[in-house]
């Protein structure tokens, strides 16, 4: 008997109860179509946290204080921290270093206010990080030495506080009651990781300083961006800060008062929670594909107590055993690779509508259906018929004759 | 070599019913000849199915020897007596037996379709339901046919692969009158044309009248006709 004949044999017997197999492949539809939904829509949110991640500058590093716990009283980054590591003889894989202050602040305009985040920066923080503005200029040198009262709006916060997100440079904003005059907008950048880009205010770092973000000491700040000269070059550029920072703080050896954490780091971090996450949502929707299995099994052993008089015959006729299996069992996969294949455009669909929704609601997933994953989805629905049919064809193959034929 | 083409000796058959030992058969022996027609008779409960059974290759002998065409078949196991019943066993049942959703021609191609047979099968069909007189219902299904065309496709399945013996089990019993006639004629002028050796298992004295040996089965053994 070849494969061919036995496949046309499934269909025919399996479309003479069209009902009953129509209820059976949907179970193995909605098992695949979950499986597939699942992980593709898992995959999206996964591109679109990583993409954000990466939209936040290119190969950075971040360092901030404090390092493992046993180290009591860590000392704080200064300004002259930033300036050594900006030195090209001292730190040759740094190209640019970003000192950041960040606070809280109210931002008023008229009638209207807004609790944001407020930062200072020098002008290395547009490149580093890669923003720009759409109008207006970036904080300038000048900027910085003359402690000049202007801003960066983000554009959540231009919204807010005037309605519209352009014509707005010359106004005059008062940050915790301090007038400061608009430089620019900052481009629109849409929700990140960390925090909302666009929900924020950049103001020169001198001037947080001196008038809004006050710390303990002056040359203090809160965090430093770091660019390396490569993406090579992170791991270098990395040590190279270790190796400063060390020496400035005299710490003791194995005993860093800061962190040091490159952009890869979140990335990973971002790919394993999300890969976790596809996976725990796959495994759910995989039991589904387990409970259609079952729906296999069930209606092929109901199959084969019907048709225990034509097993009877065929075994009479000179089927072998193997004869007898391989029928049922090509039955039962052609019930699953069915449900399977609609599995895979249902799951394909529901992917879809689901990134819709989600891109009407600014949460731009963009699910992804790889090759791996339809390949995936149908090698294991059928892996599930071949298994769930597997008893059943058994049992139909080990019918002795005699009795199958006297079987009423 | 014997012109016999099936010899039994001293078949025995038990069934366990529990704890219970039914003997089916007590020692039976029974030689056939190439080509002869007989018919197996006995009231129910004689032995008569569980010879059938045991001649048609669907069971085993308990005890006993029994050489089908010069092969020894008492101890094969499932896959070769299927092979054995597929080469040299034509069956036809008193119900048919035909696969209700498959035409005439493919339930006559099925048993080739076990031999194996790769290329010609549909002509071998419809050469073999031309003989049984169906040659323009080759694409027919069973419920299109009337009961005794359908004992006529049977009985084309049961030629097809040119078996040795072909065992008819009551094969009149769900027909008229004359249809099973034609039937009995059907039968017998396919033994003088292809010189198949024909066991009718029946209780039809009619039917048995046609036989050349009537072989009595009673209590598990032969009566009368070995």
């Amino acid at each position: 008997m070849n494969l061919w004949t036995s496949f046309l044999e499934a269909l025919e017997s399996l479309s003479a109860n069209k009902l009953r197999s129509g209820l059976t492949i949907l179970g193995i539809v909605i098992g695949v179509a979950a499986v597939i939904a699942m992980i593709s829509i898992g995959r999206g949110a996964e591109n679109t946290i990583t993409g954000s991640i990466q939209g936040i500058g290119t190969n950075l590093l971040f360092v901030f204080r404090g390092g493992s716990e046993e180290v009591r009283n860590p000392k704080p980054i200064t300004l002259g921290d930033a300036e050594a590591m900006a030195d090209p003889f001292l730190a040759p894989s740094v190209a640019e270093v970003a000192p950041v202050l960040q606070g809280d602040g109210k931002v008023s305009y008229g009638g209207e206010s807004t609790l944001t985040s407020v930062s200072g920066v020098t002008p290395q923080y547009g490149p580093v990080r890669n923003v720009a503005v759409t109008e207006g200029e970036f904080i300038n040198e000048e900027h910085s030495l003359g402690r000049a009262s202007v801003v960066l709006l983000g554009t959540q916060v231009a919204e807010k506080l005037f309605g519209r997100k352009a014509g707005l440079v010359g106004e005059t904003v008062r940050i915790e009651g301090q007038p400061f005059r608009v430089l620019g907008i900052l481009e629109e950048k849409g929700g990140s990781a960390f925090a909302n880009q666009d929900d924020q205010v950049l103001i020169p770092l001198t001037t947080a300083q001196t008038r809004l973000i006050r710390r303990s000491t002056r040359d203090r700040v809160d965090m430093l961006l770091v660019q390396a000269v490569s993406a090579q070059a992170v791991p270098q550029a990395s040590e190279e800060i270790a190796q400063i920072l060390r020496s400035r703080h005299q710490t003791e050896i194995g005993a860093d008062d800061f962190t040091v954490l490159t952009q890869q780091d979140f990335l990973d971090t971002a790919r394993t929670i999300t890969g976790v996450l596809t996976i725990f949502l796959g495994g759910i929707a995989a039991i589904s594909l387990l409970v259609g299995g079952i729906g296999i099994m069930n209606i092929m052993l109901v199959s084969v107590t019907e048709r225990t008089r034509e097993i009877g015959l065929r075994k009479a006729l000179g089927a072998r055993k193997i004869d007898i299996l391989v029928q049922f069992l090509t039955e039962s996969s052609v019930l699953s690779l069915v449900g399977g294949l609609i599995g895979i455009l249902l799951g394909w669909l529901i992917s879809v509508v689901v990134g819709r929704i989600a891109a009407a609601n600014d949460a731009a997933i963009n699910p992804a259906i790889g090759l791996d994953t339809v390949l995936l989805a149908t090698l294991f629905s059928t892996a599930v018929g071949l298994f769930f049919g597997l008893y059943p064809a058994n049992r139909a193959a080990s019918l002795e004759p005699v009795e199958a034929l006297r079987y009423e | 070599m014997s012109d016999w083409v099936i010899e039994a000796e001293n078949l025995t058959k038990i069934y366990k019913m529990g704890d219970i030992e039914v003997h089916a058969l007590c020692g039976l022996s029974l030689q056939i000849a190439q080509g002869e027609i007989v018919s197996i008779m006995g009231p129910s409960g004689s032995g008569k199915s569980t010879l059938m059974n045991i001649i048609g290759c669907l069971d085993r002998p308990t005890s006993g020897e029994y050489i089908l065409d010069s092969e020894r078949v008492s101890d094969l196991s499932d896959d070769q007596l299927a092979s054995i019943r597929n080469r040299k066993v034509g069956f036809v049942f008193q119900s048919f037996n035909l696969l209700p959703r498959a035409t005439a021609l493919a339930n006559v191609e099925l048993p080739m379709r076990y031999a194996g047979v790769g290329r010609g099968r549909r002509e071998r069909a419809r050469a073999a339901l031309e003989s049984v007189g169906l040659g323009d219902r080759i694409h027919h299904r069973p419920n299109e046919l009337s009961g005794g065309q359908q004992q006529r496709v049977a009985i084309a399945r049961a030629l097809v692969n040119e078996p040795a013996i072909i065992l008819a089990d009551e094969p009149t019993g769900n027909l008229d009158s004359r249809s099973g006639e034609e039937i009995m004629q059907l039968l017998l002028s396919l033994n003088r044309q292809r010189g198949t050796t024909l066991i009718i298992v029946t209780h039809d004295p009619d039917v048995a009248v046609h036989t050349q040996r009537s072989i009595r089965i009673r209590d598990g053994v032969v009566e009368d006709g070995s």
